[in-house]
């Protein structure tokens, strides 16, 4: 149950996988209101604490992510999956493992070499202390522009990426995403796989 | 950095603290009352600094105002008869970069656009050394009024002027400005040298 096995996901995968999708999809809303749009200059210096202190949790949490893909098995394609989507698949795979990773370090970056030197204060219980970077206007431009960048391209691929599950669940109707959401999930009905006709076998699958 | 950690607030003036000439110790430095009793306007080479610590250390956020106005009056029969009165001008903050300057302008801070000053009228004085004193009186900022006291100790005077150093810490958010707590203090100190010229 907790690890992967041959044909699905385990619990383990699958938790780290949806605490991650939600938090850095609330990242970037966070980031995007905090820094783009008008807002009252206190609530705004509490939104970055808080868009620091999640920062950081996804941080922890794309590091063990990584940690548990690099040494737990992966599960063999769903059947159905083509060899290119396949390779598609593992690519973006890869892709938001190691930008879930760097996106957050290089907001810690901009944390870092602010020349406001705000410490961050994770969760207003223990100081994290600046990565060893000089504080420079130059450097914090730079670091800010990266972090945006890198999050918005990852939000690309997000969008890509759960577009791509949605078809498979929705038109294609294969299991790809049912493996994400149940630990061991089973294999859809083999009838209903690669027929788009069938729906009643689908409806209401537990 | 230094004083009690009471509330105390910026901007004060006092004067008060004369030695009484009949102390032969502080004599040499201290003026007799009588002569140092009258009315001074506070000088504009005065300075008015402020520091709140930050958690974890470092610099945490310090600066001064350019823009204030006051006067005090020392009672020539009783020092505690003496009073101050002293305003700021909160748009005139200096910090070390902009940022910092227009967030402490803005509705988060000062509010400046609704609240052009920071008062103090003092309502006490009390003598606590040959050249040391206690002024407590009423800080008004973002139209809340409070007690604050800020120490008080003469550093120099002359004929014509009179100045002194004057420390307080202030409790920011009773006055709406907790912004930023815990990770920058809730207590400002205040560090203020105060000149005042004779009218
Ligand atoms: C994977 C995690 C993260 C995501 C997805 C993310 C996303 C974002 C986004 C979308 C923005 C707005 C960019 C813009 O519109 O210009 C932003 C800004 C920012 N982020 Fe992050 N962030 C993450 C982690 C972090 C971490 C760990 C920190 C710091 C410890 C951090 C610090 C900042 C700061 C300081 C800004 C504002 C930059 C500025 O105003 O100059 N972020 N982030
Ligand atoms: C609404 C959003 C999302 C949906 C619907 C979704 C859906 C899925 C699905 C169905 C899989 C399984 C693919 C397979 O079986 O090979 C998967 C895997 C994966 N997703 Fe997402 N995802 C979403 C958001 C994200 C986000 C925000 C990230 C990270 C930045 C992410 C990173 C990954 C990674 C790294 C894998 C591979 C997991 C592994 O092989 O261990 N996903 N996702």
């Amino acid at each position: 149950m907790l690890r992967n096995s041959e044909s699905g996901f385990g619990a383990v995968t699958i938790v780290l996988h949806w605490a991650i999708a939600v938090l850095i999809l609330g990242l970037i809303l966070l980031g995007f209101v905090m820094r783009r749009t008008e807002i009252d200059p206190a609530l705004q210096f509490s939104l970055y604490q808080w868009h620091k202190s999640f920062g950081f949790t996804v941080l922890g949490l794309a590091v063990l992510r990584a940690v548990w893909w690099s040494i737990e098995r992966n599960p063999a394609p769903p059947p159905g999956l083509g060899p290119l989507e396949h390779t598609a698949a593992q690519i973006m795979h890869r892709a938001l493992i190691v930008l879930a990773l760097i996106v957050a370090l290089a907001g810690w970056a901009v944390a870092s070499t602010s020349t406001l030197n705000i410490p961050s204060f994770y969760f207003n219980l223990i100081v994290i202390p600046h990565l060893p970077l000089r504080q420079s206007e130059a450097s914090e431009a730079f670091w800010t522009f990266a972090h945006a960048l890198l999050a918005y391209l990852m939000l690309g691929l997000v969008a890509g990426h759960a577009a791509a599950a949605f078809y498979h669940h929705f038109l294609r109707r294969d299991e790809v995403l049912v493996r994400m959401l149940r630990p061991g999930a089973r294999r859809r009905d083999a009838k209903t796989f690669n027929t788009q006709e069938n729906d009643d076998t689908l409806v209401e699958r537990k | 950095m230094m004083t009690p950690r009471r509330p105390v607030f910026k901007a004060i003036w006092l004067f008060a603290l004369l030695a009484m000439a009949t102390t032969p110790a502080a004599a040499a430095a201290a003026p007799a009352l009588a002569d140092a009793a009258g009315n001074y306007r506070i000088a504009s080479s005065s300075t008015v600094q402020f520091s709140v610590p930050q958690t974890g250390g470092g610099g945490g956020i310090a600066g001064k105002f350019a823009k204030f106005s006051g006067g005090f009056r020392i009672d020539g029969s009783n020092i505690e008869r003496s009073s101050v009165e002293f305003t700021l001008y909160p748009e005139s903050v200096r910090s070390s970069e902009r940022r910092i300057e227009d967030f402490l302008r803005s509705s988060a801070v000062f509010d400046t656009a609704n609240y052009q000053t920071v008062t103090f009228r003092s309502t006490s004085v009390t003598q606590t050394g040959a050249d040391s004193a206690t002024v407590v009186g009423t800080l008004t900022a973002r139209g809340k009024a409070r007690k604050e006291r800020f120490e008080v100790t003469l550093t120099d005077w002359n004929k014509r002027s009179i100045a002194f150093t004057i420390r307080g810490s202030i409790r920011r958010a009773p006055y709406g400005m907790d912004v930023g707590t815990p990770i920058y203090s809730n207590v400002v100190e205040f560090d203020m040298n105060i000149r005042g010229q004779k009218r």
